[in-house]
């Protein structure tokens, strides 16, 4: 990727961060650690990877894409408000009883919202049969999930992917957020869902992994996905939760929490807002 | 009386009749093909036919992302793990966001037979019942199975198909018509009304004869629908006979008969008893000696309706 690309998109990652902490501190409440370890995922599949049109959402090759894990809203939100499909100003309504932008994505209710989703694992399943859809009718769009770390402990995960390799869903590419935290601490006290590479590959994957904030490297992954004619990509996207805001990177404690005035602050100086 | 026919088989033959004319329509199972039926659709259309295994969850999940994709998906289980296990993925993948799928749960309630408890799901309507949206067909013969598949894939929105493992004596003819929220009346009666779902029906129209030789005149409705509830013939019946009884191959709790007393209850406080499966378990045994032993059968409902007479008081 040339220079100049990749800082356009640093840029637009940056403006998608913005949008969430603004998201969150406006509800106060919400999931700023794993939104944020997304950010430059988001960016470069809107501006970058998928075939989608802000004026046309429901267009019909359109690629789509699945937040498997859908407490990330605030990241997917922004993302849709920097390309286009949601004005930036409506994030501050964000799980507000009068808002569109309800706590978890909401297909009915907001444009480029591919499926309604937050009870995790479902999502896998639902990204499945779209690209079973899309196999059948021979079409063009590729299908786009993206999955939580600690999500894969959910069994469906595992049911989804057995069906997607049974089915070749070669126009199919999940993307595990690795950040290694969820709610109760690091991934692996929890309950070790790893090693992922080698669960994918005996369920019949195309691994891949890269480093979720270096663009370089997102680009080979989903570069490395297309390229993989018969089985479906899972990429191993290594991230830091809370990625650009100090006192929230690698800090388990902002998984679901919102900043107070004073973290706002703080958070919007490391964002360069300020 | 014509031969007896399974609800679940003409669900098959359904799917793979209207899978000519709607090519839209796919069909998905989890290892059932061979027991739900959706295997005659399977051998008419092998390509729009998905084995998902035994992984009624990701199934549900794959029908909902094939119905975002222009596809009719029908999935299919028995009631007990489409609606029980998979109660979540419906819930949510599928009610929430108003999906167009299609649920074709068979053996549905005790009739299952012999495979005892943990396959007899008598929780399936209650469970349904309560996510809004949804619509709850649960015929009671043949015709009006593949009348339901029709109704189902010209509406628009989530469905539950309620089908049975047992066969039953198909009651209507090819003229019968099919409505989605519409109970439909059997047979006329003044002192009691049998409101009856599913197989049920076939026994509230044999009870009307048994209460008829002691000189009791009961109607029957057959409320294939459960939801949209037709609450203006319950209402209408309600009135007319003084007394009701519903009669369902179901929990007592939470499906039919909660559903017209809830209506009763409300708007026209009336006499009534319920006929189903009581606060317990299912159990192995052959499918019709189970009728009796639940008392379902015809005459466990005339003396229900006998009591729900003696109510009106």
């Amino acid at each position: 990727m040339d220079a100049q690309r990749k800082g356009e998109l640093c840029e637009i990652a940056r403006q998608i961060r913005i949008g969430i902490i603004d998201a969150v501190y406006s509800a106060n409440s919400g999931h700023p650690g794993g939104s944020l370890s997304i950010a430059d995922v988001l960016a470069y599949l809107y501006f970058e990877e998928m075939n989608v049109d802000p004026a046309n959402p429901k267009m019909e090759n359109r690629d789509r894409l699945v937040l498997s894990k859908g407490h990330c809203a605030p990241g997917l939100y922004s993302a849709l408000a920097q390309r286009g499909f949601i004005p930036v100003e409506d994030l501050k309504t964000f799980r507000k009883t009068d808002s569109y932008l309800q706590g978890h994505p909401d297909m009915k209710h907001t444009p480029g919202v591919d499926m309604s989703s937050g009870s995790l694992g479902q999502g896998t399943s639902v990204s499945c049969g779209m690209a079973l859809a899309g196999k059948i009718d021979n079409a063009p769009y590729r299908v786009y999930a993206i999955l939580g770390d600690g999500e894969t402990q959910e069994g469906e995960v595992w049911e989804a992917a057995m069906f997607a390799a049974h089915y070749k869903l070669s126009n199919l590419c999940w993307l595990v957020d690795f950040n290694g935290l969820q709610i109760d601490g690091a991934i692996t006290d929890v309950m070790n869902p790893t090693p992922y590479d080698k669960k994918f590959e005996a369920f019949g994957w195309n691994v891949v992994e890269c480093d979720a904030h270096d663009f370089d490297s997102i680009e080979k992954a989903y570069a490395a996905a297309k390229a993989c004619a018969d089985k479906p990509t899972v990429i191993i996207s290594h991230s830091t939760k809370g990625k650009g805001v100090s006192y929230m990177e690698n800090n388990v404690a902002w998984h679901g929490a919102a900043p107070n005035a004073e973290q706002y602050e703080i958070a919007m100086k490391d964002l360069g807002a300020l | 009386m014509a031969e007896k026919i399974a609800t679940r088989e003409a669900y098959g033959k359904a799917l793979a009749e209207f899978g000519a004319e709607y090519d839209n329509l796919v069909v998905l199972d989890a290892d059932l093909a061979a027991a739900t039926k959706t295997g005659t659709f399977k051998k008419a259309f092998p390509d729009r036919f998905f084995d998902c295994g035994i992984a009624e969850n990701n199934m549900i999940g794959a029908a909902v992302g094939m119905s975002l994709c222009g596809k009719i998906p029908f999935a299919s289980s028995f009631a007990m793990f489409a609606a029980g296990r998979s109660f979540e993925q419906v819930r949510n993948a599928i009610g929430y966001p108003h999906n167009n799928v299609k649920i074709g749960a068979t053996h549905a309630g005790i009739t299952v037979g012999e495979d005892g408890a943990t396959h007899q799901c008598n929780e399936d309507i209650a469970l349904m019942r309560t996510i809004p949206g949804m619509v709850i067909l649960n015929p009671a013969d043949a015709t009006e199975a593949r009348l339901a598949v029709k109704a189902a894939i010209e509406h628009n929105g989530p469905v539950y198909l309620r089908f049975g493992r047992m066969a039953v004596p198909t009651i209507f003819g090819d003229d019968y018509k099919f409505e989605i929220g519409k109970g439909v009346k059997l047979a006329e009666g003044t002192d009691v009304a049998l409101i009856a779902t599913g197989i049920e029906v076939e026994q509230a129209l044999a009870a009307r004869e048994l209460l008829a030789a002691e000189g009791i005149s009961a109607s029957v409705i057959n409320m294939a629908t459960i939801k949209p509830l037709d609450e203006e013939i319950i209402i209408a019946e309600a009135k007319a006979c003084g007394a009701v009884v519903t009669c369902e191959e179901h929990s007592i709790i939470g499906g039919l008969g909660s559903a017209v007393a809830e209506v009763l209850a409300e708007k026209c406080p009336t006499p009534m008893l319920r006929v189903g499966v009581n606060d317990e378990f299912g159990r192995s045994g052959p499918a019709k000696e189970l009728v009796t032993y639940f008392h379902l059968d015809a005459a466990s409902i005339a003396e229900k309706a006998k009591a729900a007479v003696a109510l009106k008081k």
